[in-house]
């Protein structure tokens, strides 16, 4: 992620300008390549190591939450530059501005579990 | 002598900055190993942990999950640490990070920040722990990240690359999201705050 520029705050401002194609290119191919690995798993009913089948815990679709809640996460990525495993990349590149942003990414989880039941699920 | 040379070569391309497909290539196959293990690849899970961790599965139900099912999820973000160490010290970039001249020209112009700065991975100016806006933020920045981010239950590995690889519905519309708020953000919320 560090070599490839994908943990950069300036990759993904410019990624939202739509000034380049860089982070396209990598959420793109990592998709393209990881739909075909996946159904490649199904197609061949490949065991995994927990002797389970390849499968992905089905999520009720609920539209509005799945808009408000990506919306939410969205202002804070475009903002911070850096989704989660990122910020512990930018932590390890010595960024230590990094540790006040996962303790409160750790707290805007918390304050989830906390009024989770008021919010449209 | 020689073997410096056949040392110092291979080093100096790795150190150079990485082409996006192999990023891309490196990604789905952490989504392979993981789906191999039998896991759901998702980072952002890490946070729930914590809390858990901290003590917040003696009052909420949510907290309270056996870690030990999580211990794969901890050791893979010690090892991003670990991965951001070891790309910034022993395999540093000789130059900052590529970016656009219209970001540059943008960023300069619109925002007053002057490019490159933190070797082109932040904007150090501002985010920084001696600087009040920037702390503040920081904060807000991170707790909007953690709270959509379970609420949405996943962030962009569980989302825009697990579950989109399972072609799920509800991960494409997660993904709309991320970028109604993140263009909201860039487009609107930042030329008003920076």
């Amino acid at each position: 992620m560090t070599k490839s520029e994908a943990v950069s705050w300036f990759r993904i401002h410019e990624m939202f300008r739509f000034e380049s194609f860089h982070m396209y290119g990598i959420i793109g191919t990592a998709v393209v390549l990881g739909a075909i690995i996946i159904a490649a798993m199904k197609r061949f009913k490949v065991k995994t190591l927990r002797d389970t089948m390849v499968g992905y815990m089905p999520m009720q679709l609920h539209v509005p939450r799945h808009l408000l809640a990506g919306s939410i996460f969205g202002l804070g990525w475009a903002l911070m530059g850096a989704c989660p495993g990122p910020m512990f990349v930018m932590l390890g590149q010595g960024f230590g501005i990094f540790a006040l942003v996962i303790l409160s990414a750790t707290l805007g989880t918390f304050a989830y579990g906390v009024v989770k039941d008021h919010l449209p699920h | 002598m020689a073997i410096v040379t056949l040392f110092a070569s291979p080093l100096e391309w790795i150190s150079q900055p990485w082409h996006w497909s192999i990023s891309g290539v490196a990604i789905a196959g952490i989504l392979f190993l993981m789906t191999w293990m039998g896991r759901s690849f998702g980072v952002s899970t890490a946070f729930r942990n914590f809390c858990t961790m901290a003590g917040a599965g003696k009052k909420y139900d949510f907290f309270d999950i056996n870690l030990k099912d999580e211990n794969w999820r901890l050791a893979f973000v010690l090892g991003a640490v670990l991965g951001g160490f070891i790309g910034a010290h022993l395999l540093t970039s000789p130059e900052a990070v590529a970016i656009s001249s219209e970001t540059i020209t943008h960023l300069k112009e619109n925002f007053g920040i002057s490019y490159p700065q933190g070797g082109g991975f932040l904007p150090t100016e501002i985010f920084n722990y001696s600087n009040p806006k920037g702390v503040i933020l920081t904060i807000i920045g991170g707790f909007l990240v953690g709270f959509g981010a379970r609420y949405g239950r996943g962030c962009t590995s569980g989302h825009a690359i697990t579950g989109l690889s399972h072609l799920q519905l509800p991960s494409l519309l997660t993904v709309i999201g991320f970028f109604i708020g993140g263009l909201l953000m860039t487009w609107v919320i930042m030329p008003l705050i920076f």
